[in-house]
């Protein structure tokens, strides 16, 4: 004779709202780091806490001598839908990042250093992380004045007690 | 969509509590709804606002984004948020009696 066995219950609490979000920025391209920021933007509209946290290439965003100058990749990026080697003609990447910011530009997103400053006004809060700092052999005045501090993923994790934590 | 009653007057509201029809609100309603969400006293300041979220979005069919709210409404971000401390073009757009705003910026 087969015995059921009882199945833990959920406890069937109602569902709670995003209080805070932590969102990793971990690419450099055009691609890469506007999904991030328009998650960070539409968290504060909503009222929601939210930090960034950037690594590796994502740093790019936050780099005064770079964060002006972020491209689209037109290589290796099958959403381009163009063939490898016409991404890799000179002046591709120019073009398709002239292009996407046209397209920006029109339904309101602004560019990467003007989004920055928004968010900074919002109460978003920047974050570097060291690991990747100091593998660039970087430190804190080469970042926009809105990043606060280069913390450590420890830190990261501590900070983020409670939140959504989102790759990007 | 119900009919609720905000300051003696019965209004259109969605599932949020936002007017579905603009021209169902007063300043009257206004006051209620910011003291509903955390705002006692509306102050010149959020008057601004509020207006001109609301005459945006009559004259356009729009609310404003948080980028124009910024730039054109006489109010600079960092006072929108401390004005509007739980997301300054949703809830002024509420209090300013139009529908919740859909754009992503």
């Amino acid at each position: 004779m087969t015995e059921l066995l009882e199945q833990p219950h959920e406890t069937t609490a109602k569902p709670t709202t995003i209080e805070k979000v932590s969102i990793v920025v971990s690419k450099g391209s055009l691609e890469g780091i506007y999904p991030a920021l328009i998650m960070a933007n539409g968290a504060r509209m909503e009222g929601i806490d939210a930090d960034l946290f950037f690594t590796f290439f994502g740093l790019d965003a936050i780099r005064k001598d770079r964060f002006e100058k972020i491209k689209v990749a037109t290589v290796g990026n099958p959403g381009m839908h163009i063939p490898t080697w016409i991404g890799a003609v000179p002046g591709m990447s120019w073009l398709a990042t002239k292009m996407m910011q046209r397209q920006m530009e029109k339904i309101d997103i602004p560019p990467v250093p003007e989004f920055v400053e928004l968010l900074g006004d919002s109460g978003v809060r920047f974050f570097a992380c060291k690991a990747t700092v100091d593998m660039f052999g970087l430190s804190l005045e080469d970042f926009v004045p809105q990043v606060e501090e280069i913390i450590s993923v420890g830190e990261f994790y501590e900070r983020s007690a409670g939140a959504e934590i989102v790759f990007t | 969509m119900a009919t609720t009653l905000i300051a003696d007057a019965p209004v259109d509201v969605d599932d949020e509590g936002f007017l579905t029809d603009p021209a169902q609100w007063n300043e009257a309603i206004a006051e209620a709804i910011a003291r509903e969400n955390g705002i006692p006293q509306l102050t010149d300041r959020h008057w601004l606002v509020v207006r001109f979220m609301r005459e945006r979005y009559l004259a356009t069919g729009m609310a404003p984004s948080i980028r124009a709210l910024g730039k054109e409404s006489g109010v600079p971000v960092k006072e929108l948020y401390e004005l509007f401390p739980k997301g300054p073009a949703k809830l002024a757009a509420k209090i300013g009696g139009i529908p919740k705003p859909k754009g992503c910026i």
